[in-house]
């Protein structure tokens, strides 16, 4: 009752936060493997969409993935540096990443901004309630991980035990990656199909 | 128990009935005998000083037999009722037979629409005429249905034929119905579709082949016909 | 194996009353959260269904206590069509979300969990806070559907489209977006607790307690959670769908762009294994009861374990029985017969070992045990009539009806109410310290398990009529008028069904008081949760269990006892048989 964070245990030999993040993490591949699911069969049902899809800014979605692709790069560095103990390294990679991450919705905001203003709206025809309602779910869950890794570094940067911070840069570090792995399948699907 | 379904009058629906009995003699058979176990082990097995309980895990192969087997038979029971209804689904949703004659229902907030096809038999011409909540068919004919909705989900539902099918606005759904004895009988929606669900009933009326003709014929016709024919009184059986 | 981290908090008396009692961490206050809300959330289902079930039984009368609502609602006591199908959209909403699944999987779970597998707490403390303070705003939300302009949801639970779709065709606006809004949030707090459930079940296990020792409760609470997590994922993309639909004009299930049977393949996908996370807790209730009252092991634990993971898993491959007649293609029905047929196998096993466990066993009645033994009567009339509606030449008769009403009543019923008091009349002296009245418990027992049936029995037979679900007034139609007895019948068993649950209420408030103390074991029973006091500190053991032997090891040969406890060591001269 008194900010017990977590009840250490380990029957099973994997630390409870990664387990937990991996059970969390199977439950939003049903959630993002549905909604492509049914995008994919929808879209092909009806024959591809390609009209729609021409309006689709494709370069700047795909500065977006490797913006992604890289903050994957500076989190998997910041989870090394942590391993290592290296404070500063882990916390300039925390930071890389949330600024990445920032970029990345910079951009899609730019890329939403600009379809708004020449009249795709969600409801402009099928592809574009899908487009919106994809990159809409992805972005927010950008977003909730920038706010977890901004927690984590401020945790970091006032010196929280090793212990704690490995896990966690861990933990965070797999629903970054999984984050970014959606994306790589959203792209071509939605962009480049 | 067959008594507390409406009166069949399809042939299918005679099956569907059958396929209920089938199933019925089975359940209630699995019913009483698993209560009666557990009833009569209720009573056998109360705590009485004069006998311990025995420590039995049921984890040996015989005693693991008195899961498995009944399983088995449940499985196997399954599969007969499986079978039986397959075949029956097959008739009903599969090989439907050609129209004798062809009609097109529309169910809507809160109306069954039934268009017919006039006295030329084809739906699309000029004396086609359209009902709200009249649904006229000869007996003993292969009635074809093509099932629309305007706006939500609604069902088709006809009690006596035993017959349902969802109306889903979007698409053009084919049942087909062969129903024998002339008379009066219900039409209801099957599928909450707003507030007035309820009310959104109707008739069926199944005329002898030849009244059905000088029905048809007495309806079909121009649009002043067909207003006529809506205002006019429901068709008498006779 | 690490030790567990045993926390009995030397400030636990310094705590002040809102982080003991409101934002507490500690499982079992958290799960008495989830209990009590569910409890009232439950009053307010039942209130549901006693205005439904009065106007169905005297179409156009006017309902008694029903004078306060707006003349909108009930002009005069008489309910308006379009409120009838908001209530029976909230009873089932409620009793599924905010009743069901709180009271098996938040409370229960919660209670029993940590204590049963030997562990100090839930493996995630705070995020157990944060998950019930999640459900009690989805619950919020919920129950402020009722108070916006136009009223609730009324678009059924299953909330098919294009009726949930667009505004027009209900007539509701803001009930149906937050109906979706709450339901959202309650499936976010239910796959955190879910989360939770399952990395304390694998993480948090003392030691020697290997997984084939678990008790089944706890089997039955991680296979809930886990089919919990990997079902609702679909059905939270199909509740952004159709918000979208119907505030940003998007058309995933409305025509011509969209196709209504999308929401139905979406929400089934859940709403099938869902009913899989409602009966199991209750089944695992119903298991940890029936040794302990039979004095003698379950039957067939591994076959259990086998027969439930079977069932989780075939319950991912059933959800079109609910669709026979939707639209899709015919060809799809064979498929899924086969599928559904298939898992009525290893439910059958698991009943079938409920009753072989009470084979030469030496039965004592006590309340928890009637509960069992109802429960077992009564879900099998459940399973069985599942028979019915699962073939799909029947279902076409019998979709729609009241056969499926009568039928779901049964299995659901059964599952949350017979299990989840069996499960309350057992534990309750662990969780409160004080025993409850055994006569009243008979009592509550005896009235409900004769009002339940009363109620629902009467409904197959209106089935067998084609009376068709989701109507205000049977009056309406030539055939159903015969009928209109039965309704009568079921409508005044409801009313006992509702005032039978007096005894419990006066049972649990007046066991606070008046109730004998329980002690740590009351029922002589084999499981960790009875070796620590009754009420558990915070910390729940002094320190760390080991586990030497499997939970049902009672009238053990040779042993002296009837029953040795799963933390007791073997004596010296093992002629004790160890377990599995």
């Amino acid at each position: 009752m008194n900010g017990l964070n977590a009840i250490a245990g380990e029957t099973s030999g994997v630390p409870s936060g990664k387990l937990g993040i991996w059970w969390f993490l199977a439950s939003e591949t049903m959630t993002f493997g549905g909604l492509l699911g049914v995008f994919v069969l929808t879209r092909y049902a009806a024959g591809g969409w390609h009209d729609a899809s021409e309006h689709l800014h494709v370069w700047m979605a795909a500065c977006n993935t490797l913006i992604l692709l890289t903050s994957s790069f500076t989190m998997a560095r910041a989870h090394a540096a942590a391993l290592r103990h290296e404070r500063r390294a882990t916390l300039h990679n925390l930071l890389a990443t949330i600024g990445l991450g920032l970029l990345f919705l910079g951009i899609k905001a730019l890329e939403y901004a600009s379809e708004l203003r020449a009249g795709f709206t969600p409801h402009s025809g099928p592809f574009w309630g899908f487009y919106y309602g994809l990159t809409g779910l992805h972005a927010a869950h950008v977003l909730g991980g920038l706010i977890a890794l901004a927690v984590l570094a401020v945790a970091t940067a006032r010196g929280q035990s090793w212990d704690l911070v490995e896990r966690r840069v861990e933990s965070t570090g797999l629903y970054w990656h999984f984050v970014d792995v959606v994306w790589i399948f959203l792209f071509p699907l939605v962009y480049l199909s | 128990m067959r008594d507390w379904f409406p009166h069949n009058i399809s042939a299918v629906g005679g099956a569907i009935d059958g396929l209920f009995g089938l199933i019925a003699a089975i359940t209630l058979a699995w019913f009483v005998v698993t209560l009666g176990v557990l009833v009569w082990f209720m009573f056998r097995y109360r705590r009485r000083d004069t006998e311990a309980a025995q420590y039995v895990r049921g984890d040996t192969r015989a005693e693991l037999a008195w899961l498995l087997l009944p399983a088995a038979l449940v499985l196997a029971l399954d599969v007969v009722i499986d079978t039986s209804s397959d075949g029956i689904w097959r008739r009903m949703k599969l090989e439907m037979p050609p129209a004798d004659l062809q009609l097109a229902v529309t169910g809507k907030q809160f109306a069954w629409t039934i268009s017919y096809p006039g006295t030329d038999g084809v739906l699309g011409t000029a004396d086609d005429f359209s009902l709200d909540a009249e649904l006229h068919v000869p007996a003993g004919r292969n009635v074809r249905v093509v099932l629309r909705s305007s706006d939500v989900l609604h069902s088709f539902f006809l009690p006596n034929a035993r017959l349902k099918q969802d109306a889903v606005p979007g698409r053009a759904i084919d049942l087909w119905f062969n129903v024998t004895e002339p008379g009066r009988y219900d039409l209801a929606c099957a599928e909450l579709c707003g507030f007035g669900h309820t009310t959104m009933k109707g008739s069926l009326i199944v005329h002898t082949p030849d009244e059905f003709a000088a029905w048809m014929a007495s309806h079909a016709g121009s649009a002043a016909a067909a207003a006529a024919s809506q205002a006019a009184p429901p068709a008498k059986i006779g | 194996m690490t030790e567990a981290h045993v926390a009995v908090d030397p400030h636990a008396s310094a705590v002040g009353m809102w982080r003991r009692y409101v934002f507490s961490t500690d499982h079992k206050m958290i799960g008495r959260q989830y209990m009590l809300l569910s409890l009232l959330m439950a009053v307010l289902g039942g209130a549901t269904a006693y205005v439904m079930r009065w106007q169905l039984a005297w179409p156009q009368s006017s309902v008694p206590f029903t004078g306060w609502l707006p003349e909108s609602l009930a002009y005069q006591g008489v309910i308006d069509p379009a409120f009838y199908n908001q209530l029976v959209t909230m009873h089932g909403t409620i009793m599924i979300f905010f009743v069901a699944m709180p009271m098996l999987l938040g409370g229960l779970g919660n209670c029993l969990v940590p204590l049963m597998i030997g562990a100090p707490d839930m493996a995630f403390p705070r995020l157990n806070m944060l998950s019930f303070w999640t459900f009690f705003a989805a619950s919020m939300l919920l129950l402020s559907s009722f108070l916006v302009p136009a009223g609730a949801a009324s678009a059924g639970w299953t909330m098919y489209a294009p009726l949930s779709a667009r505004p027009i065709y209900t007539g509701v606006y803001w009930g149906i977006n937050l109906w979706l809004i709450a339901v959202a949030l309650e499936f976010v707090a239910f796959l955190l607790g879910g989360i939770n459930l399952v990395v304390t079940t694998i993480n948090l296990r003392a030691s020697g307690l290997t997984f084939m020792r678990l008790p089944l409760m706890v089997w039955m609470e991680l296979t809930s959670a886990v089919l919990f997590l990997l079902s609702v994922g679909p059905l939270i993309a199909g509740v952004l769908l159709l918000l979208l639909d119907r505030l940003a004009g998007t058309s995933f299930f409305v025509p011509n762009d969209g196709d209504p049977l999308l929401w139905q393949h979406l929400f089934w996908f859940f709403g099938h294994p869902e009913v899989y996370v409602l009966l199991l807790p209750g089944v695992g209730a119903v298991l940890e009861i029936l040794p302990v009252f039979a004095r003698k092991p379950v039957f067939g634990y591994r076959a259990i374990v086998w027969s439930t993971a079977a069932t989780g898993v075939l319950s991912f491959m059933v959800w079109a029985h609910h669709m026979f007649i939707s639209g899709i293609d015919p060809r799809l029905a064979t498929p899924f017969s086969i599928t559904t047929i298939l898992i009525s196998v290893p439910l059958a096993i698991v009943l079938f070992a409920m009753i072989a466990t009470l084979w030469r066993g030496s039965i004592r009645f006590a309340t928890p045990m009637l509960w069992a033994l109802g429960f077992i009567a009564t879900f099998l009339v459940g399973g069985l009539t599942g028979i019915f509606v699962g073939a799909a030449a029947l279902d076409v008769y019998f979709h729609g009806t009241y056969f499926v009403v009568a039928h779901f009543h049964y299995a659901l019923f059964p599952s949350v109410f017979f299990g989840g008091f069996a499960a309350i009349y057992f534990w309750y002296p662990k969780m409160f310290g004080r025993m409850l009245s055994e006569r009243l418990g008979q009592l509550h027992f005896a009235l409900t398990f004769v009002a339940f049936n009363a109620v629902f029995l009467p409904m197959f037979v209106l089935g067998l009529g084609g009376h068709m679900r989701r109507i205000y007034d049977p009056t309406v139609y030539e055939f159903l008028r015969p009928l209109m007895p039965l309704h009568v019948a079921a409508t005044v068993a409801t009313i006992v069904l509702l005032f039978s649950q007096l005894p419990f209420v006066i049972n649990v408030i007046g066991s606070r008081r008046f109730g004998r103390p329980a002690g740590p074991n009351p029922w002589r029973a084999a499981t960790l949760e009875w070796t620590t006091p009754s009420p558990p500190p915070h910390g729940n053991f002094a320190s760390a269990p080991t586990v030497y032997r499997g939970p049902y090891e009672y009238s053990v040969p040779g042993a002296g006892e009837d029953v040795l406890p799963q933390n007791q060591p073997p004596r010296l001269r093992a002629a004790t048989p160890s377990a599995v």
